[in-house]
């Protein structure tokens, strides 16, 4: 395990050039490749499970369908218990971010809807709709877009919208609200991301060699419906039959638009702030989106979905993940209904081998541990990943951070890890913010190279929700600071109002009696003259 | 029927490099510079660098149980190791044993510990300790032999042992027939006496650039530091800072007045300047963290040991040059955090 060799040669340059007209450069993406800063050269271990096609998974005896699969909040369950439900139906709900929904993986009876282990990072338990398959997976009424070419893109839209399409590569972001800010905002390419960078995940890669054709409607289809002009789909060097098979499938589709771009495999170039790095030597802005560049970036596994819902009217259901590593017998990708207990997956990979130790859901860089594998497949399980102690070899102790600089070397966000680290410890929270904490991606990098042992991405988590808390904090303080001022300013203005009041009252009796002493003086007066003359 | 796991932290690897690995193979790196200046100066060099790491080991399991900290890893980290043999490559061979202990209470009880220890230590413990041991023994620290004069005298293992646990010449060979001057010592007092750096170095104990057996050393250094570039367990801003600017600044003064100031070779390979610029002023505890403030580190120490070499009260310079830019580091740091990616 090397480390990258970034060539930083000219990359200030273009930093300079980008500044000038970063829209321009971000057309000619892909037309030549540039550098990002760090990274890992990490062993792949891809081929363990990349030997035999990707098989479809039996159903199990039940599916523990959790309502949170997306980022955001829990969605909530439009079914009863005892409920039929066909494949396909919607179960769930959320309506947060406008963007769809959940849908039944086959048909059958709603047996439960129980907090269970949701495959989230959290590590908690979540509401789940358990479904009984009735064995005939049945879809519900389909309803395809008939031709996708002449349909209206804001009908493509909300197809994406209700078909429950999330990103595939792990940040499950909704596509729909994705496709719908691509769209309002107007980008030019769309990224289609194949550079599955992180080792022993494969899903993607075998994803690309045997429905090449899938992913290039989908892109078509998701050009059309944010009115992009080109695409770009990027996939690592290392993918041999991959290039070959997309192409082909480009050459079949008759599309002009859409060029296969191979980079070096340097983990974590499939980032998406990387990858774009990489293809146009721009830097999505801090706290912006690339959409802010004309771009949009979507998993090919995404497009896939999106291909299926608008020509077939299928939602969302089902996935490929790939189960591998040391732990199990035999690793392999596997296409599993959501909600398909881990333990189903990994007896279909003949089951854990005796040196099993850690159950990982995603990659080893950013994969998280599950303590158990009743733990159900979601829309963002890409990999489950078994290691044995021989992979996972216990580090010792946390040792005092000695300042080597490894972890700013590598480190794809050019931060510095190690003042971070320093600045979190001593809840130093404005220089924490300072620092750029908040662009840590949490690629793992750092953690990785520390000689130390410090578990950074960790702290840094827990540096971001603090800074979230406090921002949240400042924010009610500012409210009720403001509210309190308005009070304030309120009550003073009646108080000044009613004092006015009472002062012209007063002005106006004073008035009044002025008035009348005149009046009585002056018919005074008069008597008085009258009195005289007579 | 589910099969619980145990959880642990991302990334689910295993690590790729320890402290005690880096301290390790520092050392490593540091053999051929240690076996060429024993092949000069004979069996002392190793029983300083022996009783400087069985010092530093001792006092630092007694501070650990002081201040309730763990003993095996901070003990097997061995950066008290590292410490302890820079701190012995920079004494006299014979130097009696309480230097090295001296140097060791220094460096590992005030230097790292009362600072927080491992990673917290503000300066090099290493200088710090010769620093200290330099201008308290003055006589003592400047007593050095001239290459392979020891072995002429007939110093084998036992005399040498003798030597230092004695604290006096063993046999009959008195302290004047031992300590001779260094070529800093000889530049320094020559240039001071006003005959030209061509006479100064006329004299065989120069060798072919920078003194007899001293150059060698000072390339071994330099070939171990190498290792530890290729190896990236140094960063390569620090030595190459440092000897840029020694070079720099050197031509600068010998093409002005070659009659003056030796020539920059000599600066580079005589003295502290190879072992400091790859062993000593790398450390990262004490030393700047980013890569332009590691740039900045480096050239202010080549600059620093130039400027006490010249100037100074001391022939040499490297030490107080590190311990000063220690001091300035946190600074450094400050002014020279690099872009973060995204923002402008």
């Amino acid at each position: 395990m090397e480390l990258a060799q970034p060539g930083r040669g000219g990359q200030r340059l273009m930093t300079v050039l980008q500044r000038k007209n970063p829209t321009e450069r971000a057309l000619l993406a892909g037309n030549r490749l540039y550098d990002f800063h760090g990274g890992l050269r990490l062993r792949h271990n891809k081929k363990i499970s990349c030997e035999t096609p990707v098989e479809r998974a039996p159903l199990p005896p039940r599916l523990f369908v959790p309502m949170l699969q997306h980022s955001g909040r829990e969605a909530e369950p439009t079914v009863r218990e005892g409920q039929q439900v066909m494949k396909g139906e919607q179960i769930g709900c959320f309506s947060h971010l406008g963007s769809g929904c959940i849908h039944a993986p086959t048909s059958g009876t709603v047996s439960a809807i129980v907090k269970h282990p949701i495959s989230h990072p959290s590590g908690q338990d979540g509401l789940c709709v358990v479904i009984r398959p009735d064995g005939l997976d049945q879809w519900k009424q389909l309803d395809p877009v008939g031709d996708w070419q002449s349909a209206d893109p804001e009908d493509l839209r909300r197809r994406i919208r209700s078909s429950g399409i999330v990103g595939l590569g792990g940040a499950v972001f909704p596509t729909g609200f994705k496709v719908e800010d691509a769209n309002r905002r107007g980008i030019h390419t769309l990224i289609l991301n194949g550079s599955e960078c992180e080792p022993y995940i494969s899903c993607d890669e075998m994803l690309m060699r045997e429905q090449p054709d899938s992913i290039v409607l989908g892109a078509q289809i998701l050009q059309r419906a944010v009115g992009a002009r080109r695409t770009i789909i990027a996939i690592e060097d290392q993918m041999g039959a991959v290039n070959q098979a997309l192409e082909d499938a480009v050459a079949r589709s008759a599309a002009e638009d859409i060029d296969v771009v191979k980079v070096t495999t340097i983990y974590p170039e499939g980032g998406e702030k990387q990858l774009i790095q990489v293809l146009t030597g721009l830097e999505v802005p801090s706290g912006g989106r690339p959409t802010d560049l004309g771009l949009l970036c979507q998993n090919v596994a995404t497009a896939t979905a999106v291909a299926r819902a608008v020509t077939e009217g299928k939602p969302l259901v089902e996935r490929i993940v790939t189960v591998t590593g040391n732990g199990v017998h035999r690793p392999r990708n596997l296409l599993a209904a959501i909600g398909t207990p881990i333990s189903d997956l990994v007896a279909r990979a003949g089951g854990y081998t005796p040196g099993a130790a850690r159950l990982v859901l995603g990659g080893p860089m950013m994969g998280f541990p599950l303590a158990t594998d009743a733990n159900p497949v979601t829309k963002a399980a890409n990999c489950v990943l078994v290691l044995t102690r021989d992979d996972i070899r216990d580090p010792g102790p946390e040792m005092p951070c000695i300042r080597c600089g490894e972890c700013a070397r590598v480190c794809p966000a050019q931060l510095l890890p190690q003042e971070l680290n320093r600045t979190i410890r001593a809840e130093a929270w404005e220089e924490t913010r300072d620092g750029g904490l908040r662009d840590c991606i949490e690629c793992g990098c750092c953690d990785f190279v520390c000689p130390s042992h410090i578990p950074l991405v960790e702290w840094f988590r827990f540096g971001k929700s603090r800074l979230r808390d406090l921002d949240a904090e400042k924010r009610r303080s500012d409210l009720a600071r403001e509210r309190f001022e308005a009070r304030s300013a309120r009550l003073e203005r009646i108080k000044r109002e009613r004092k006015d009041r009472i002062a012209a009252k007063k002005r106006a009796l004073r008035d009044e009696r002025d008035r009348r002493d005149r009046i009585a003086a002056a018919v005074e007066r008069v008597r008085k003259r009258r009195e005289g003359t007579e | 029927m589910s099969r619980q796991f145990a959880t642990g932290g991302a990334p689910h690897f295993p690590p790729r490099n320890t402290v005690g690995g880096v301290m390790r193979e520092v050392l490593y790196a540091l053999v051929p510079g240690i076996a060429a200046y024993a092949w000069y100066f004979g069996p002392g060099v190793l029983i300083q660098i022996l009783l400087a790491s069985v010092f530093a080991i001792t006092l630092e399991a007694l501070v650990l149980k002081a201040r309730g900290k763990p003993l095996a890893p901070f003990l097997g980290d061995g950066s008290a190791v590292v410490t302890a043999v820079l701190f012995a490559l920079c004494i006299p061979p014979l130097a009696p044993w309480w230097i090295a202990l001296t140097g060791m209470v220094f460096a590992i009880v005030f230097a790292k510990h009362l600072y927080g220890g491992l990673g917290n230590n503000l300066f090099n413990p290493a200088m710090v300790a010769y620093v200290v041991v330099l201008i308290s023994f003055p006589q003592v620290m400047t007593a050095w032999p001239a290459p392979e004069q020891l072995t002429a005298l007939g110093f084998g293992l036992q005399e040498t042992l003798l030597t230092i646990l004695g604290g006096q010449p063993a046999g009959s060979v008195g302290w004047d027939a031992i300590s001779g001057a260094t070529v800093l010592d000889a530049v320094r007092t020559g240039t001071d006496a006003g005959q030209t750096i061509q006479v100064i170095t006329r004299s065989p104990a120069f060798g072919a650039v920078a003194g007899h057996g001293w150059e060698w050393i000072a390339l071994w250094y330099a070939a171990g530091g190498l290792w530890l570039l290729w190896r990236r367990l140094i960063a390569w801003q620090v030595p190459v800072a440092l000897i840029g600017t020694v070079l720099l600044f050197s031509s600068a003064g010998w093409l002005l007045d070659p009659a003056g100031y030796p020539s920059p070779l000599f600066d580079v390979l005589a003295g502290a300047v190879l072992l400091g610029a790859f062993f000593i002023a790398t450390d990262p505890v004490s030393g700047c963290t980013s890569d332009r403030g590691r740039l900045v580190f480096g050239a202010g120490v080549g600059l620093l040991t130039l400027v006490i070499r010249r100037w100074g009260g001391y022939p040499d310079g490297l030490a107080f040059a590190v311990l000063l830019m220690n001091m300035a580091a946190p600074l450094i740091d400050r002014f020279t955090r690099p872009r973060i990616f995204g923002h402008d």
